[in-house]
């Protein structure tokens, strides 16, 4: 099975991505403990997702790797570094998240959105940021949508914006935070499409969903997790077609 | 009908208005202008200023705005004037000459940027937190994702309210005439005043009120338009599009299908 979208993504060009590892992670929200010893590995050039119900902490986990919430206890780390000591703004060049609502910046076009933080951040000049947000918004088919503001674009497109942005920060890991959740049913393939090719390419992708077929189609490890543990963790075809826990199974006969 | 003649003569003297007139514009105007131009731009300087800090996470940056935004919005505004006003007026007389005007906008803007800062503040905090956290993520610092993506959308936002702040400090500018202005300084409310003592009719005191309602009213529809264009946004109207149609445009090729195999 090959996945394509319209647009190809840059001919030839594949993604070097890094190895991901979570050690013995606990985060809380004050008193809350919402990450309990979680420990898993993304390879280099894979893709992890992770399913469970609401609540389980999936969102917590990725918001932690990147820092957006701080661990309280273990180990991030990403090829070899110490995610948890690096500065948190060197971590997020190295680390792209995609949030569940866009968050598109409403009064940039799509072209700016992608251009704004490699003019900021990687200190491009305005031609050559503009010149790459266009590349990047080109690879997942929204060239001729560049001068437009989100607000003028359906949510599909606006995640393929949030998406061409933080690829164009060429990230070593990607993580997706229920990427498709907030997308009408119609437009979520164009979403999937898009994050099934750029597994393809050999990204390094962490992704929280609720799509199963996707999981099962594009990852190369499962993991579910409930009440802020990982529960289960393997291949799709273990987790899908031999599930151990009573948990995994209950999950599975509801959203399935 | 006497008392209505009398009341009319009292309010409505043409005579009176028109005499007025020339110093109402040449003079009052132009001054009330000046002052509350400059206090405005001062103020919404403070107010920034106040705002930001207002929102940082240190407390060492959030008290002091607070105790500044209680002092300058809980004093009369009289009170604030006549203590800057008077109580620096040595100072300045040094450093500007003997105009009032300095002090009496430094005054209006002290006040005027405690205000500010809370519609600044209230208008940064309204930003959806997703706006900062995709800033976070991309890696851009605090400062630059304020900077460049959320401040701006709090002041797009409160724009409404920073037009009615403008009103109330074209209103509060009479007040410097406490400070004791010189024939050319005196500001719309003291032309119109010293005109009704001369004249012993309150007359020149409604023209000038008058004109107070022209810079006024017309603002306060300004604000309504402001109300629509920023929170809606200029917006051509467009027919509905049916979902449909993009994903044709993304089935130009064999494509990854939902929910198969599960």
């Amino acid at each position: 099975m090959t996945y394509t979208s319209p647009q190809p993504i840059t001919e030839g060009r594949f993604f070097e991505g890094s190895r991901l590892q979570i050690e013995d992670l606990r985060m809380a929200y004050g008193e809350i403990d919402v990450i309990n010893d979680v420990s898993l590995t993304v390879e280099p050039g894979t893709t992890t997702c992770i399913i469970g119900p609401s609540g389980s902490g999936k969102s917590t986990l990725l918001r932690g790797v990147n820092r957006l919430h701080e661990p309280k206890a273990g180990r991030v780390l990403l090829a070899d570094d110490d995610a948890l000591t690096l500065k948190p703004d060197v971590l997020r060049r190295r680390v792209g998240l995609v949030f569940q609502h866009f968050n598109l910046f409403p009064d940039h076009t799509a072209q700016q959105n992608v251009a704004l933080a490699l003019r900021n951040v990687k200190r491009l000049s305005k031609g050559e940021a503009e010149r790459i947000a266009l590349a990047r918004l080109t690879e997942v088919g929204l060239a001729e949508r560049a001068d437009h503001r989100p607000r003028d674009l359906s949510g599909g497109q606006q995640q393929r914006v949030a998406i061409a942005r933080a690829l164009a920060m060429e990230p070593e890991v990607m993580l997706f935070d229920e990427a498709t959740s907030a997308l009408d049913p119609e437009l979520v393939k164009g979403v999937l499409n898009l994050m099934a090719e750029l597994a393809q390419r050999g990204m390094t992708m962490l992704v929280v969903t609720h799509e199963m077929g996707f999981a099962r189609k594009v990852a190369d490890q499962v993991v579910f997790m409930d009440e802020g543990r990982v529960v289960e963790a393997g291949t799709p075809e273990q987790i899908f077609d031999d599930p151990q826990s009573d948990r995994l199974r209950l999950f599975l006969s509801e959203v399935l | 009908m006497d008392w209505l003649d009398k009341l009319i003569k009292t309010f409505l003297d043409f005579e009176a208005m028109w005499k007025v007139l020339p110093q109402l514009l040449g003079t009052g105007l132009v001054n009330t202008l000046i002052i509350s131009v400059a206090a405005t731009v001062l103020g919404i300087v403070i107010g920034m200023i106040l705002a930001v800090m207002g929102v940082a996470r240190t407390a060492w940056l959030r008290v002091p705005a607070r105790v500044y935004t209680d002092i300058f919005r809980g004093l009369p505004a009289i009170l604030t004037i006549l203590l800057i006003g008077q109580g620096f007026a040595s100072i300045s007389r040094q450093m500007f000459g003997p105009s009032p005007y300095p002090l009496g906008i430094l005054a209006l803007s002290l006040i005027a940027g405690a205000y500010i800062g809370e519609i600044f503040r209230a208008g940064i905090q309204a930003v959806d937190r997703g706006q900062l956290e995709a800033c976070r993520a991309l890696g851009m610092s605090y400062g630059s994702a304020m900077r460049l993506v959320v401040v701006p959308q709090g002041i797009r936002r409160v724009l409404p309210a920073l037009v009615n702040q403008f009103i109330a400090i074209v209103k509060d500018s009479s007040l410097v005439y406490f400070l004791g202005l010189l024939v050319s300084e005196r500001e719309l409310f003291r032309v119109g005043q010293d005109a009704a003592v001369l004249t012993g009719n309150l007359s020149p005191l409604v023209m000038a009120g008058i004109f107070y309602l022209v810079i006024t009213v017309p603002l306060t529809h300004l604000v309504n338009y402001f109300d629509n264009r920023f929170r809606t946004g200029r917006r051509k109207p467009t027919p509905p599009k049916s979902g449909l149609e993009e994903v044709a445009e993304q089935s130009l090729s064999p494509v990854y299908t939902r929910g198969e195999n599960t």
